[in-house]
């Protein structure tokens, strides 16, 4: 399936981002399409998360443009590109340990919702018509992953989690901010093989029945060919490769940049 | 695209029966069984158990003195309260917090009194002086909403000091002088006359106040506090405008802190710089910190139990009684088996017998002397302790320096205690420590009640805190598992 045959959802042109010396990216292009599932794959210190940090808006980049829907996101704080509809994961699990499952999925609806202080102290109709409202969100979006994270589960703090279950309730408070693009940070990283498999059909599932486009950085390379569309190599912030799967692992350049020049020169 | 596999049948992964039974262990013990009753109760009879104890206190109390002491516990309650949202919630460091109240009381000076010639009535006043203080708390907060940690606490200290030094060397607040001829509340062309009518007038301010705290908390404005405070990276990166709550918190609990003043300031009838400085700001943290920051109720226990502490302490007797109970208490707690903290007591007055003995035979000037404390246990320890006959000068003041060798004999000691590694010699080591913390006592620090006060007040907290690091009504909050 190529770029072509859907609208652009997300575009990146040119994008550069040095830190001091270091180019983490370096004139990078990429386009998602709607309804789109694009792996980013690349050896460690490729510039991979630098790219989602910069697409959210965590770092302004110092060339380039990034397009969603056709406008351009950057010089935006990062909660309202956000609110536009991309929403993340982290590779190092960021949740709000202290709260409870539920309130972590319920709390990323903000954006979505409107009470300020004071029609919060009046409880006003339409406040508790919106609390009641991203109380099921939340419920509905923590049924997704079966019954792992439902029942006793919404009042347990996150922090009693298992490993597994926290990068589930880190997808799910990603898909209550409502995105139309997800970035999922290596999903799957420190998943025994069953979770693994599992992440894998979730992601495909996401695509189904939430109906995102997922732009999603793995190591795990049955994740990645289980899963994309479309996949995309970086080395050094600069895109080697970009293709279905058996293109980009067997790009010569690939296996250059994972296992040295040797290596691809025996191939 | 390869086919995928079906997973083989196993145990399923992810549902932990032990996390799932959790919550039936533990309502069945009492304390959990308290705690669950609480979790379940509708907010308005949590609300009703909080103020009860609050709305019946004049019913038991007949003398002004107490009475004043629960206006002004009430007040520091409100205080607490206010703290509580920036630090508790939102999680700032906030070290400018006191001068929001002096603003508050400031500003009451300012409509109200003789000297500025003006008298709103409190209906007015109270409620303007709540939106302009909070006002300030946002103006404050905008140039440092982007701090973090340490610099925000400076940066917010700074402010502090920039009100304090203004107040002092300003004219319109009549410099360290202050502003004395404040008018009494006047509600609706009433004035308040009776120190009763004071308390109940704060008794209603914290019944609002609580309830707004409380319903803001159990909001989306609360929860994304909660968030920001757990990680603000994330917060933002989930739609929520970190700065902006920021700016809501700190003009939330600066608004607190302004009614507080602007009942705190006709309570007083006057004003001074010195009211506002950094012993009010450490006594306020102390009471958020005791009560556990991030509770209502741990903050209103907090403020109850710290100001009612230090009023207490003011009374040599109970001091006493204070100092040496406490000893005895935690030495029961913390010795394992029982006839530990036995043997060590019972060696302790075997041990100052003995010294106190040794002592009148080869310098009888050391002992003898009389205490300033005047409680029964004072009476006892006098002559059991070394106490020089001229420990108390004419105009009633310890003179002694045997006092103040024994204070700094105490902390050497204390600290080479902590080095001991071997328990027995620990426990040894503990019999003369204990000895000369009695001396220091009763030598030097029952005499100056309002400094042991302090002391001890550290001590508490210092006790506290090695037990329960959330304080008393807190939640212990995890970092990293």
């Amino acid at each position: 399936m190529s770029t072509n045959d859907r609208a652009p959802l997300l575009e990146v042109q040119n994008l550069s981002l040095a830190f001091g010396g270091l180019r983490c990216l370096d004139g990078l292009d990429l386009t998602v399409g709607e309804g789109e599932i694009v792996s980013v794959i690349g050896p460690n210190g490729a510039g991979k998360t630098t790219l989602f940090n910069v697409i959210t808006g965590v770092y302004p980049p110092e060339e380039g443009e990034i397009l969603f829907e056709g406008s351009s996101i950057l010089g935006l704080d990062p909660h309202r590109i956000a609110r536009r509809g991309i929403a993340r994961t982290f590779q190092t699990l960021r949740l709000f340990l202290n709260m409870t499952v539920k309130e972590n999925v319920m709390a990323a609806a903000y954006g979505h919702t409107k009470a300020g202080v004071l029609r919060s102290v009046l409880r006003t109709p339409g406040m508790r018509r919106e609390e009641r409202e991203i109380e099921r969100l939340a419920e509905e979006r923590l049924a997704f992953f079966g019954d792992r994270l439902v029942g006793y589960r919404w009042r347990q703090p996150a922090y009693s989690l298992s490993y597994a279950n926290r990068r589930r309730l880190e997808i799910a408070r990603a898909t209550a901010a409502q995105p139309r693009l997800l970035l999922l940070d290596e999903p799957a990283a420190g998943m025994n093989p069953v979770e693994t498999h599992e992440m894998t059909e979730l992601i495909a599932r996401l695509r189904e029945e939430g109906g995102y486009t997922i732009l999603v950085i793995e190591h795990d390379m049955h994740v990645v060919e289980g899963i994309s569309d479309r996949v995309v190599a970086l080395d050094h912030g600069v895109k080697i490769a970009e293709g279905t799967f058996e293109q980009v692992a067997t790009d010569p350049r690939v296996v250059e940049a994972y296992l040295g020049t040797s290596a691809a020169e025996q191939k | 695209m390869s086919e995928p596999q079906q997973p083989p049948k196993q145990p399923r992964i992810g549902v932990d029966s032990w996390v799932a039974s959790a919550d039936e262990r533990r309502s069945r013990s009492p304390a959990g069984r308290v705690q669950d009753a609480y979790d379940r109760a509708p907010p308005a009879l949590k609300l009703l158990a909080l103020a009860l104890p609050f709305a019946v206190f004049p019913l038991f109390v007949d003398s002004d003195y107490l009475m004043q002491v629960g206006v002004d516990t009430l007040v520091f309650v409100l205080l607490a309260l206010g703290l509580n949202v920036a630090v508790g919630w939102v999680g700032l460091l906030d070290l400018g917090y006191v001068a929001f109240f002096g603003i508050g009381a400031y500003l009451y000076a300012t409509v109200a009194s003789e000297y500025a010639g003006r008298h709103w009535d409190a209906q007015f006043a109270i409620p303007l002086i709540a939106v302009a203080v909070a006002v300030t708390g946002f103006l404050v907060g905008l140039p440092s909403r982007r701090l973090v940690g340490d610099y925000l606490a400076i940066v917010t200290l700074f402010f502090l000091q920039l009100w304090l030094v203004v107040l002092v060397n300003a004219s319109f607040t009549r410099g360290p002088n202050g502003i004395s001829d404040i008018d009494p509340l006047e509600f609706f062309g009433r004035r308040l006359t009776s120190l009763d009518a004071y308390y109940y007038v704060a008794l209603i301010a914290f019944v609002l106040i609580v309830s707004f705290l409380y319903l803001v908390n159990h909001s989306r404005t609360g929860r994304a506090w909660r968030a920001l405070r757990e990680d603000e990276l994330a917060a933002e990166l989930m739609t929520m405008p970190v700065n902006r709550l920021k700016l809501i918190g700190f003009a939330v609990g600066a608004g607190v802190a302004g009614i507080a003043g602007a009942i705190f300031a006709p309570v007083q009838g006057a004003v001074f710089p010195a009211s506002f400085d950094l012993v009010l700001l450490i006594t306020v943290y102390a009471m958020v910190v005791l009560g556990g920051a991030g509770s209502l109720i741990g903050v209103t226990v907090g403020a109850v139990v710290i100001n009612g502490s230090l009023e207490a302490l003011r009374d040599a007797d109970n001091a006493s009684w204070l100092f040496y109970g406490v000893i005895a208490l935690v030495l029961l707690a913390l010795l394992r088996p029982w006839w530990q903290p036995v043997a060590v007591l019972g060696a302790t007055v075997v041990f100052g017998l003995v010294v106190h003995e040794v002592a009148e035979q080869v310098r009888p000037s050391l002992v003898g002397g009389q205490s300033f404390g005047e409680a029964r246990i004072d009476e006892i320890v006098d002559s059991w302790v070394l106490l020089p006959q001229n420990i108390v000068t004419a105009d009633g003041l310890p003179s002694g320096a045997l006092g103040r060798l024994a204070y700094m004999g105490l902390v050497a000691a204390v600290l080479g205690l902590t080095l001991v590694r071997s328990r027995v010699w620990r426990l040894v080591g503990l019999v003369p420590v204990l000895y000369l913390a009695a001396c220091v006592w009763a030598n030097l620090l029952v005499a100056q009640a309002a400094v042991a006060r302090f002391i001890l007040i550290g001590a508490l907290l210092v006790g506290l805190m090695a037990f329960r690091p959330q304080g008393l009504f807190g939640k212990q909050r995890v970092e990293i598992v």
